[in-house]
């Protein structure tokens, strides 16, 4: 069996858990077994039904009112219990931030190596078989693993959905007992920035400003731009970001967010190697730069050699006419 | 207050990855080693604890002999003390060994400790797994990823970066914390600390002083195949008027890609 967690946020199931789950229901189909889910936290039985169409054929729902509050320690202790008697051969996590805090602690319970970020996945005599990027993407290392269950964080973005089917499956509700004291490192609150932006990990578009922007009133140009195109975010170029123009939480590349979003935007800056570290798994690439000889044109699929305060005003009015239709 | 921060040697960011194919290793030679950049907002974020509240800071790697030179370098920006955890294998991409020696070190070596600081992953292996499987293995807190961080006496808080927000995480010292970019703004080596650090020893722990044994800690993960990214094609480049160009990029964008 496949397990796959599934992270809540907002009251509901996330995106890049769903894409996870419908990667599991690929490689269970080829390994003859089924893929099942499992939700963490307090009062969220409802959710389940959010598995569902992915194909979950199972859901586990683990409830403690302890577990209404995210803690590394406490869920992965919930999780822990589950696995100890459900016995899956395969856990699988998204690579978002609570995934990544999550699945090395209970890998580390578990007493198995974990993989992370993976961007492939596949079956072979039997067994997972992952594909991640390392050095910033600058290499791809296979893996395979050599404990069991085998476990592995998925980058989001990466792995599509499959078509939702109306499909039922079984909810398994389980309490689960949490002493207090391993409730360490305890999530009090969670702060955001007033109108806080979509994330540049989970958008489909990342219209990005680099040292050429010239200055952080300049963002507003691609906020613009932004605004009229759906499930856009803002990313930056480290350039702006020591600047001071634009808050680190925008950075893409090396010691950045790495992004693969379906279209990827570059303006004004110039695809440093770090830079491209970040952003060159992206579906789609367009820049604009005035300088011909700028790297970023090496990866960019369409290019405008030019001055981007002419061409994005020209190319806001295009975009809506486009966007219109 | 007593603080281990962990650090390690990896290429420099700027680094062409060259790979041989036989072995599944990456090509040392040519490459420019640095102390991981996420590692060195840990180690300035130990000393400034230090200097607000007294206390010692070691730094602390797991690698080979080269290492004390990563060593070194925190030693001149001002850590009191270094130790190499001697480990001659190549990367072996496995958060989980890594973990077991640092655990292992804190339990037998440092266990008077009240803090230990990580960077929230390695530059290179990326794995970014280390420090939650150090705090699980020694059941203390993880904050990771932390781009602010208060302690007083023994309670902390710290604010985690998560998608498009911050957490706000309180916790009970001694715990595990791994920095973020924003942190802090690292300092330099002064030449003072320089040559100070010239002449402070580092003393060197093997693994089997740390009583494992070799197949105690083989890496679980098999490495099958190290490969290049795909090269990505350069497209279409053009040199128009601004009006035309954005017309031409959206017809690409809506027509060809069909991502608008
Ligand atoms: C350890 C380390 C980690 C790093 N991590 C990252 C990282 O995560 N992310 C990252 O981005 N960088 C990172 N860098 C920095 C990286 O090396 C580059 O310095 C940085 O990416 C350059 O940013 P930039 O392209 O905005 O600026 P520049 O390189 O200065 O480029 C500006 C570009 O704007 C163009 N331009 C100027 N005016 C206009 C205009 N009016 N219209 C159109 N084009 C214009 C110029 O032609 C130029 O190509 C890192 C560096 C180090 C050492
Ligand atoms: N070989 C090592 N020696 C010391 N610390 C390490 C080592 N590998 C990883 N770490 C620590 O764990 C953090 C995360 O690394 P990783 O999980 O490999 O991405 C690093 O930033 C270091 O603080």
């Amino acid at each position: 069996m496949i397990l796959v967690f599934l992270e809540i946020r907002e009251g509901k199931v996330k995106k890049s858990s769903l894409e996870v789950l419908s990667e599991g229901k690929r490689r269970a189909d080829e390994l003859k077994t089924e893929v099942q889910a499992v939700l963490i936290g307090h009062n969220i039985e409802g959710l389940a039904s959010e598995a569902f169409p992915y194909r979950a054929s199972k859901v586990y729902v683990l409830e403690n009112s302890l577990l209404s509050h995210y803690s590394a320690a406490s869920f992965s202790q919930a999780m822990h219990s589950l696995v100890e008697e459900v016995k899956p051969e395969i856990i699988l996590f998204s690579a978002s931030a609570m995934g990544k805090d999550l699945a090395p602690r209970l890998a580390a319970k578990l007493g198995v190596s974990l993989a992370t970020d993976c961007i492939q996945t596949a079956c072979r005599a039997g067994k997972l078989e992952v594909i991640r990027p390392i050095f910033a993407g600058k290499a791809f290392v296979t893996v395979s693993f050599k404990g069991s269950p085998q476990m592995a964080t998925l980058r989001p973005n990466v792995f599509p959905l499959l078509e939702p089917e109306t499909k039922q499956g079984e909810v398994v509700k389980k309490d689960v007992v949490i002493p207090e004291d391993q409730v360490k490192g305890k999530v009090e609150e969670i702060l955001r920035e007033e109108g806080a932006e979509l994330d540049v990990t989970e958008a489909d578009v990342v219209i990005s400003g680099g040292r050429g922007m010239k200055g952080p009133e300049n963002f507003d140009l691609l906020r613009e731009l932004s605004s009229i195109v759906p499930h856009s975010a803002i990313g930056a170029s480290r350039s702006a970001v020591d600047a001071g123009w634009i808050d680190h939480q925008h950075q893409v590349g090396q010691t950045g967010k790495t992004v693969s979003p379906n279209l990827y935007m570059a303006f004004g800056i110039s695809g440093a190697i770090q830079h491209l570290a970040g952003m060159s798994s992206s579906k789609h690439i367009i820049a604009v730069n005035k300088d011909p000889e700028a790297s970023i044109f090496k990866v960019a699929d369409f290019g405008i050699v030019g001055d981007l305060f002419q061409v994005v005003p020209h190319l806001k009015e295009e975009l809506k006419k486009v966007l219109a239709e | 207050m007593n603080i281990f921060v962990f650090v390690k040697r990896v290429p420099d960011t700027e680094s062409k990855i060259r790979i041989n194919h036989e072995t599944k290793t990456i090509v040392e030679e040519g490459l420019n080693f640095v102390l991981s950049p996420y590692d060195e907002y840990a180690v300035e974020e130990a000393l400034r604890l230090r200097e607000a509240n007294g206390g010692k800071v070691t730094v602390v790697s797991v690698g080979k002999e080269e290492a004390l030179t990563t060593l070194k370098k925190c030693l001149a920006m001002g850590a009191d003390e270094a130790v190499l955890l001697k480990d001659e294998s190549p990367e072996t991409y496995d958060g989980l060994r890594t973990a077991r020696i640092i655990a292992r070190a804190v339990e037998q070596k440092f266990s008077d400790h009240n803090l230990l600081l990580f960077g929230k992953q390695s530059v290179g292996a990326d794995n970014a797994q280390v420090p939650a499987m150090v705090a699980e293995l020694l059941g203390l807190p993880q904050v990771n990823v932390v781009t602010k961080l208060e302690v007083k006496g023994n309670q902390g808080t710290a604010h985690r970066e998560i998608e498009g927000a911050l957490e706000k995480v309180s916790f009970s010292l001694s715990a595990v914390i791994s920095a973020q970019k924003g942190l802090n703004e690292p300092r330099y080596e002064t030449l003072k600390g320089i040559m100070a650090a010239k002449k402070k020893e580092i003393p060197v722990v093997t693994l089997e002083e740390l009583g494992f044994k070799d197949d105690d800690i083989l890496p679980m993960l098999e490495v099958i195949k190290l490969e290049s990214p795909p090269q990505r094609q350069a497209g279409k480049i053009i040199e128009d008027e601004p009006q035309e160009a954005a017309k031409k990029l959206v017809a690409f964008l809506h027509e060809e890609a069909k991502v608008i």
